[in-house]
């Protein structure tokens, strides 16, 4: 089989329709040691030098062809990698797979010859957790600087020892290549980490042929503010919930803090009244509306180079959202609204005037919308620079665990909302957006519709609130002060991010805070896919894709 | 009026423009080049000042920004810099992408152990006199991720500092208010004292040869600027 024939395989499943365990067990034969439950999957434990083979069957013979996330932490007697395996067509056929190993040699196969997502995960496992992976492509450390010591998520980091940071402009790196030492013809080019089209502190390692771009090569980690520990330092209850208002500050904060809030809310088995489900919708298709228009903007900013109109109107429209979030919230940004088994308080009073505001809005938004499309999208300059320019294949979309849309926009026809649905997403109406395109511009056509979706979501959400009985708005399900999850309990839940796939695992060691809380990024796939896209292809080219990956660098590094 | 004819004041008199001009400014002597200045001045059309006070004026009123996009905060100056609350309106300028033209950098986010030494070099990059806004908590101390393994205890333990705003992330007014404190220090011909700062861009071979250097000798050359974080020091 070739790597990006389509594949056709569905997973074994029992009558009620979930992934049949037994038949993956027998699938996987030799290979699996043991069995464990996960609350989203059934986890097969397996020998450390069979990760290829079972990976390879799982997705050539079962059909799981999305590697969501991996996740490495260290217990007192073993490493463990957990590769959470779910399908493009259905995502809630999951099956995760442990690998443990020995505290003494944590050496476990590589499984990027298999998902090439594998590679910056695995290398990001390694960086923090502190497990070897054999046969891996080039495992450095991505997030920490290459010369850091230790692993700080490991049991036994010590985080007041001294550190050293080089500061040196990186090595061409076709130089000890074919092309070779001075004869080269190839340029070096650090594209950041201080630069105007790289959306925060990102740094591109880029290799020039010319006008060409010969190599990519992200180097992420200028903003890995150790979100992951910050989180296991916090409680469950209260302190978390704060922290994911800054992973997508796009401000994707509603979405992020849903992210954590489905995780947690799975593990300690609490139900959302329907009211708390209503607003938290409504609060994230705000959410998801800003990203875009953020997206959008600096998007057009990238590709015209100057503070010009399309900008300042994206920016004036994000401060209406941003106002009817503040008012919903409290906050412009950072929200801290979602609590667990609900959201911290109601609709603001008057509701009325509230309503009237968010109407006004979405009156607005479809002549707003209109002057985009003028400005940028029946643009002939606009277009001759994106569309056909950042090709993604959808196989290699997969290949890499693309989501989002951009993985929508490659035609990938994918989105949590509606595949694995929560909230109050399924009693509405409202379609999932693809385009066929694969290129710049069919991503950012992606993302254009989408906020028309989510204004579609939003005004359902509106009727539903106006009409809703007074004495029947539940806003807080009855959670207890102090939540202790029981030990060993762990769970990998996803919601769909501005970005595409933003998952949580966690697992509970007993006390109340997470034994282990690992952050599935949408942004940090999404942008792995960077070198795919851009190698041979122009210098501008590869600003422009970098602007329709619409990566936020607070998410990538976390 | 039509082409063909000739206008008034060309063939028979300049009366038509005197009323249009009498109608604008009042009739008798012409005060226009007797503005409300020139009455605070008295007679004379010069003013005394000194020059420093004048270039302090001029450099308070003419800021060019630094575009530099780190964290969070930098979305709330994406916002501060646009239409709503454009901060050109305080002779705040356009954002600068290169660090040669600024004249003051605004710091809008986490600083992580990896970005320490470029925003440094960044900052040494800038003309003097140079000016630091630190915006938001993070900057200012680490913020609510103080206590991570990666992140410097604010941007103060690299650059000097001359104005911290609170706040995560602090408003778009919050802003233009620091970036008005900022003009007014600068205005009076304050700015931050130059301090030796904890953390240092110094070549490898400098330093104290302590077991962390011997261990990292065979990867580093004596010559590579490195920054040396001693964690256990931070506040």
């Amino acid at each position: 089989m070739s790597a990006y024939e389509e594949r056709n395989v569905e997973p074994p499943t029992t009558e009620s329709g979930d992934v049949d365990g037994d038949a993956i067990e027998e699938l996987l034969g030799d290979h699996v040691l043991d069995r464990e439950d996960h609350l989203n999957a059934d986890a097969y434990v397996v020998r450390a030098d069979a990760v290829q083979d079972v990976l390879q069957t799982l997705r050539d013979e079962a059909g799981f062809d999305h590697l969501s996330c991996v996740t490495a932490e260290e217990h007192e007697d073993r490493f463990e990698s957990i590769y959470h395996l779910k399908q493009y067509d259905d995502p809630t056929n999951e099956v995760s797979v442990v690998v443990p190993t020995s505290r003494e040699e944590p050496v476990s196969e590589s499984a990027a010859p298999v998902f090439r997502t594998a590679d910056w995960h695995e290398r990001e496992a390694y960086d923090l957790v502190g497990v070897q992976y054999e046969d891996h492509p080039n495992l450095e450390r991505i997030l920490l600087p290459d010369t850091w010591q230790g692993h700080p998520l490991g049991l036994d980091y010590n985080q007041d020892k001294p550190q050293i940071v080089t500061f040196e402009e990186n090595k061409n790196p076709l130089e000890d290549h074919a092309r070779g030492g001075e004869d080269s013809d190839t340029m070096y080019l650090n594209i950041g980490p201080h630069h105007p089209a790289t959306h925060g502190v990102l740094h591109v390692e880029t290799v020039l042929d010319g006008e060409q771009v010969a190599d990519v090569n992200p180097d992420i980690g200028y903003l890995h503010r150790c979100e992951e520990q910050m989180a296991q330092k916090g409680t469950y209850r209260y302190q978390i919930m704060p922290y994911p208002d800054r992973w997508d500050y796009g401000p994707g904060g509603i979405i992020n803090e849903w992210a954590y809030a489905r995780a947690a809310e799975d593990l300690a088995d609490i139900e959302v009244p329907e009211y708390a489900q209503v607003i938290r919708t409504m609060g994230a298709e705000m959410c998801r509306i800003a990203c875009h228009l953020l997206a959008t903007a600096t998007f057009a900013l990238d590709l015209y180079g100057d503070f010009t109109a399309i900008f300042m109107y994206g920016m004036r429209d994000r401060e209406v959202v941003q106002n009817l979030l503040e008012d919903l919230t409290g906050q412009r940004m950072m929200f801290n609204y979602l609590r667990l088994g609900g959201v911290v308080w109601d609709i603001p009073e008057p509701r009325e005037e509230y309503f009237e505001n968010v109407r006004d809005f979405l009156d607005d938004l479809p002549a707003k919308l209109d002057e985009y499309h003028d400005l940028i999208t029946e643009n002939e300059i606009f277009q001759s620079r994106c569309v056909d320019t950042g090709y993604l294949d959808p196989e290699v979309a997969k290949d890499y665990g693309v989501t989002g849309p951009v993985a929508r926009g490659s035609g990938v026809d994918y989105d949590l909302r509606r595949d694995d649905s929560y909230g109050y997403y399924d009693e509405l109406e409202w379609d999932v957006v693809t385009e066929d395109g694969g290129d710049n511009f069919a991503r950012l056509l992606v993302r254009m519709r989408e906020i028309e979706e989510s204004a579609r979501i939003i005004e359902q959400c509106v009727d539903l609130l106006e009409d809703w009985p007074e004495d029947e708005r539940e806003i807080q399900a009855n959670v207890p002060r102090t939540l202790k999850p029981e030990a060993g309990k762990e769970t990998y839940r996803a919601v769909e991010g501005a970005k595409g796939e933003l998952g949580i695992y966690i697992r509970a060691d007993g006390t109340e805070k997470p034994g282990r809380f690992k952050i599935r990024s949408p942004a940090f796939s999404n942008l792995s896919a960077l070198q795919e896209m851009s190698t041979g292809e122009y210098i501008p080219d590869l600003v422009a894709t970098l602007g329709s990956l619409d990566v936020i660098l607070g998410e990538v590094d976390r | 009026m039509s082409s063909d004819q000739p206008r008034d004041s060309i063939t028979g008199t300049s009366e038509p423009l005197t009323d249009t001009r009498e109608a604008r400014m009042g009739e008798g002597v012409d005060s226009r080049f007797n503005s409300k200045l020139r009455e605070a001045f008295g007679s004379t059309p010069f003013i005394l000042t000194k020059f420093d006070k004048f270039m302090n004026w001029v450099r308070g009123s003419s800021m060019f920004m630094l575009q530099f996009g780190i964290a969070c905060c930098s979305i709330e100056m994406m916002h501060t810099y646009s239409v709503k609350h454009d901060l050109d309106r305080f002779h705040a300028g356009v954002p600068r992408a290169s660090p040669r033209q600024a004249d003051v950098m605004i710091v809008p986010g986490t600083i992580v152990s990896k970005f320490a030494p470029r925003m440094k070099r960044v900052y040494d990059q800038m003309p003097e006199p140079k000016f630091v806004v630190n915006m938001g908590n993070c900057s200012t101390s680490g913020g609510p991720f103080q206590e991570g393994y990666n992140v410097v205890k604010g941007a103060e333990e690299v650059i000097p500092v001359d104005i911290h705003i609170p706040g995560c992330p602090p408003r778009p007014e919050a802003l233009v208010y620091g970036v008005a404190k900022l003009q007014e220090r600068i205005a009076n011909g304050e700015s931050s004292p130059v301090t030796v700062k904890p953390y240092e861009l110094e070549e490898f071979g400098d330093l104290d040869r302590d077991e962390l250097v011997q261990k990292l000798a065979d990867d580093i050359d004596e010559e590579t600027l490195v920054m040396r974080y001693n964690w256990a020091d931070s506040p």
